[in-house]
């Protein structure tokens, strides 16, 4: 299946000239060599891709280059070199008005400073996005007032932002980035401006979301357990590149450099890790097959009772194939000393 | 001369080997000037001021320059047309307030109308003291019978605010769009706000004629400025997010400008919107001197054949005035919109609108019916005119008064005004400009001295330098006096939060008195004398002054005066060690405006009877020399950049060197 989004050595310098500095530049020169001759690498020969339906978030510290790679998606940046496609088409080449075009049918986003307008009520802050295309008056409030509900602010759509709370103010930038239907939906940061108790409420919430709207998503964030708890794979970013790109589990399991490790050392394995990943060729157990969903934690008394080697997990295509429950243990009480 | 000190307080002991340089370019400044007045006697004439022969012509290549651009260029059909457009809408909204008699033909509204309606809007924006000011203020002014000359007023700012407010805000997006416009605007804005307001007034006559035309253009001219840069200010302060959500919406560029960026900048918008209605009351109430009609020039009629009574009546007028419009656009600036609850009605929603619309038309079918709702004839009125005068007289003619007056005017005069101005009329040319120069260098460095050494050269080459020494010597003189006398008045109250708060409503509120009004007090006081002029100029940069020492020094951070007070400092240690040295950057800006203020306003004094440009200026109103003019005018802008540009440098200095930026 073709990538919704696909970057291929994607390069964002900011400087003086950065497209002649780019041309002229030595490969393997390192973030802090371009800082020495003028420029910052914001985002340096980064390669991904994101399918559809997936989510991936893009975590990483501040000035890592997160939120200019995602703002390179929606070409809010002009890229200094490589490519981006969006559905097949290279988004460097559209044309403005191909560009709003493309806004305005395919894409959502929402910031972590909600970037609401302040002289205009919920209601027609969602209106926004549908009002700028010419949608007309009575469908774009029926649709308005649709996602109102969806993000649970029924009975305030004729409140102004600054009569919200923070959390309540992000709900009404999530319903904005939502109200033209978009395939694809970028967040950047949305829930960092919160309080912790409301960010996982909104966490919750997003993920209910993302149950019954099956977007495309590409989601920003500085905080690893944020990551872990909401991506289908996560990309670790470091000074512009991506130092490792896979799912949770893996990532966990297998931190591809120092800098991850960092993250993933005072993480909860067994929280993270699920059934499936660690099932192996070969012995199918015994007994009854547990979930490939299921993470290690929440089989901690089924793989401490049962004394079988290998137990029985259900994958997702019908199978059932064995996990070994001495390396499920070590995970779930960490490595025998 | 008090330039030097302040700037010798500049040069540090010992230090670095710049210092080392500075010091010695400094002294080789000082003493040059030292050494050239000394000699004096001695010199040659040319060598004490530029002789006639190397004077330019400026103002004859000025006006051929203007006589090529207003009949070869065909300028003046385009002022033509523009005034024919401007005079209809004059004529229409003059109509519509004091019925004048010519197309289109509108009744006057009774004022009893625009009093209600004024109130309703006053408490839309503001409550119940809002209504009280604004209704209050059009009551008083009918009852003093000043209605109509009051309406010819308003009926310029009516025109000239939207238009002014309109065109600034196109030009500010304009520069805001394109940075090389930006670029070229900064110094032509600068200009305009230092340019002596009869330097606006000529070029509005000789291109739209004597009266209420020239004045609205004149007006429209002068209260621009700000608008451009607010508007510039508030584009640029909206935030990132905000700007890239209405991208993500898919907003075209006229959608963005529209839809997010006007609306995010409201803020600075009004801001702008409230400084055009408040420049635009004080110059239009300036126009009297090219005949404009109205409360400025009854005032000024008064004051010329020292009617103290009536001349204070309409100060009062023009005061209130100013105090209703500057509090009603402020109050629109941070009305933030309400919204209602669910299905409350339509009547409910427009309640004061309706009321608007009702108290219109009860106060309409009054007026009908009792004339003295419509119109307060002359005998009817309540002015008490020239009891107040004989008041006013009798008390200034009480021995003790007179003698306090007396004595103080001689004082001054004696002691003060007449030996400075002698001393600085003596100087050579070369030696003040190498005194400015130096100042300039000790304040801001190389750039600000060279600017100093080229725009008081062009001042000399210009050919008015004497009279531009009395400018320049008034100006100081009473920006020095204005410190003397306002900054521990402002240390005093900056002890308070409660003085302080009520120092700076009191200075905010004489801020947005036009100009025209500080000669009033002076006038009571003095009469019509040399003194009267400086004592003017102190009162109105007294205002700035006090404003920016309180803000500067209540600006300290808290824990740097406390730690100053856990150090076991006494007050006054306190004060020079830690206050004053991290309040000096924004004493600056306060002097600054001060100094900016004060040649604003020795212009004004013109009247009064000096000898400076000002005077020369106002004699080139009565004819077409237009070149003349603009060399008075630019002697004064070019003496007024070079302490804008020095000040600022040293303010800018001082705040990175104090991390305050």
């Amino acid at each position: 299946m073709n990538p919704v989004i696909s970057a291929k050595n994607v390069w964002k310098l900011f400087g003086p000239d950065p497209e002649s500095y780019l041309k002229s530049m030595t490969a393997g020169h390192s973030f802090d060599d371009i800082r020495a001759d003028g420029y910052i690498a914001g985002v340096k020969d980064v390669s991904l891709d994101v399918s559809k339906g997936e989510m991936l978030v893009i975590m990483g510290l501040s000035g890592s280059g997160k939120s200019t790679l995602v703002r390179c998606f929606s070409r809010l940046h002009d890229i200094t070199g490589g490519k981006i496609e969006v559905d097949g088409q290279d988004i460097m080449g559209l044309k403005e008005v191909e560009l709003i075009e493309l806004r305005r049918s395919k894409m959502g986003m929402v910031f972590q400073s909600f970037g609401l307008l302040p002289h205009r009520t919920v209601l027609q802050n969602v209106a926004f996005p549908l009002e700028m295309r010419g949608q007309d008056k009575h469908s774009t409030r029926d649709r308005a007032m649709e996602v109102v509900k969806l993000v649970g602010l029924e009975g305030r759509e004729d409140y102004f932002p600054r009569e919200l709370s923070g959390g309540q103010q992000q709900r009404v930038g999530i319903a904005r980035s939502l109200a033209i239907e978009p395939d694809i939906w970028f967040l950047d940061e949305p829930f960092s401006a919160l309080d912790p108790l409301i960010r996982r409420e909104m966490q919750d919430e997003f993920l209910r979301l993302q149950a019954m709207l099956g977007k495309t998503i590409v989601f920003i964030t500085h905080d690893f357990d944020e990551a872990l708890r909401l991506a289908d794979r996560i990309a670790i970013m470091k000074d512009g590149a991506v130092e490792q790109i896979d799912t949770p589990d893996k990532i966990v399991l297998n931190p591809a450099t120092d800098y991850v490790a960092k993250f993933t050392e005072e993480v909860d394995k067994a929280r993270v890790v699920h059934a499936s990943v660690l099932v192996e060729d070969g012995s199918m157990g015994k007994g009854e097959p547990v979930a490939a969903d299921a993470t290690i934690l929440s089989l901690a008394r089924r793989l401490i009772n049962d004394a079988a080697d290998v137990i029985p997990v259900q994958m997702p295509d019908g199978n059932v194939k064995g996990m070994p429950r001495q390396a499920a243990l070590d995970i779930l009480l960490g490595e025998a000393k | 001369m008090t330039i030097v000190s302040d700037a010798n307080l500049a040069v540090p002991e010992g230090g670095t080997p710049a210092m080392a340089v500075r010091r010695k370019v400094l002294i080789g400044l000082f003493g040059f000037a030292a050494l050239l007045t000394v000699l004096r006697p001695w010199l040659p004439e040319a060598l004490i001021r530029l002789p006639e022969a190397m004077l330019l012509p400026w103002s004859d290549w000025l006006d051929v320059g203007f006589a090529w651009v207003q009949n070869d260029l065909g300028l003046i059909h385009v002022t033509r047309e523009i005034a024919s457009w401007l005079g209809f809408l004059i004529d229409a909204a003059a109509n519509v307030l004091y019925g004048k008699s010519r197309w289109p033909n509108f009744e006057a509204m009774p004022w009893s109308v625009v009093a209600g309606c004024l109130a309703v809007l006053g408490y839309w924006l503001g409550g119940w003291k809002l209504a009280l000011l604004a209704g209050g203020t059009m009551v008083w002014t009918a009852l003093m019978g000043q209605w109509k000359w009051a309406m010819e007023t308003m009926s310029v700012i009516v025109v000239a605010a939207p238009v002014g407010f309109a065109v600034g805000l196109l030009i500010g997006i304009l520069a805001w769009r394109s940075a090389r416009f930006e670029k070229a605007m900064r110094p032509v804005l600068l200009v305009l706000q230092t340019l002596p307001f009869y330097s606006y007034l000529l070029p509005a006559v000789i291109f739209f004629k004597v009266g209420p035309t020239a004045a609205s253009v004149a007006t429209i001219a002068y209260s621009m400025p700000p608008m451009i840069l607010m508007t510039i200010v508030g584009l640029k302060k909206v935030p990132p997010e905000v700007v890239e959500a209405g991208k993500m919406a898919g907003c075209s560029r006229w959608q963005m400008l529209r839809s997010v960026y006007i609306p995010s900048a409201r803020t600075e918008i009004l801001v702008g919107l409230n400084q055009v209605i408040m420049l635009a009351l004080a110059m239009v109430v300036l126009t009297a001197f090219i005949g404009m009609p109205g409360l400025g020039a009854k005032l000024l009629a008064m004051m010329n054949s020292f009617k103290l009574g009536r001349s204070f009546e309409i100060g009062v007028t023009i005061v209130l005035l100013a105090v209703t419009l500057d509090r009603l656009s402020k109050a629109w600036v941070v009305k933030q919109p309400e919204h209602f609850e669910k299905g409350t009605p339509w009547w409910q929603r427009h309640i004061l609108l309706l009321i608007g619309v009702a108290t219109f038309v009860v106060f309409m079918v009054l007026a009908q019916v009792i004339p003295i709702l419509n119109e307060i004839g002359r005998r009817q009125s309540l002015s008490m005119g020239s009891e107040i005068d004989v008041a006013i007289k009798g008390f200034l003619n009480l021995s003790w008064v007179k003698e306090t007056t007396g004595f103080i005017r001689w004082f001054f005069n004696l002691w003060i005004l007449i030996p400075t101005e002698r001393a600085l009329l003596y100087v050579p040319t070369a030696a003040v400009i190498a005194v400015v120069t130096g100042f300039c260098y000790a304040l801001g460095g190389r750039r600000p001295a060279l600017i100093g050494v080229l725009f008081f050269s062009i001042v000399a080459g210009f050919g008015w330098w004497d009279r531009a020494m009395i400018t320049l010597h008034s100006t100081l003189t009473a920006v020095i006096l204005a410190m003397v006398f306002g900054m521990p008045l402002a240390v005093w109250a900056a002890r308070r939060e409660t003085w302080s708060a009520r120092m700076i409503f009191v200075c905010d509120t004489a801020q947005t008195f036009p100009s025209f009004i500080y000669l009033l007090p002076a006038i009571m006081l003095f009469g019509i004398t040399p003194f009267t002029v400086i004592l003017s100029i102190l009162i109105y940069t007294m205002v700035p002054v006090i404003r920016y020492t309180i803000e500067g020094l209540r600006g300290v951070p808290p824990e740097l005066t406390e730690a100053a007070d856990m150090s076991g400092a006494t007050r006054w240690q306190k004060l020079w060690n830690v206050q004053l040295p991290l309040a000096m950057p924004t004493i600056a800006v306060g002097l600054n405006q001060a100094l900016i203020f004060a040649f604003f306003m020795v212009i004004i004094a013109a009247f009064i009877g000096t000898r400076d440009l000002g005077q020369e200026m106002q004699r080139t109103l009565a004819g077409t020399q237009l070149g003349k003019n603009f060399t008075l005018g630019f002697s004064v802008v070019f003496m007024a950049l070079t302490f804008d540009i020095a000040i600022n440098a040293w303010a800018e200095k001082r705040r990175r060197i104090l991390g305050l930026a």
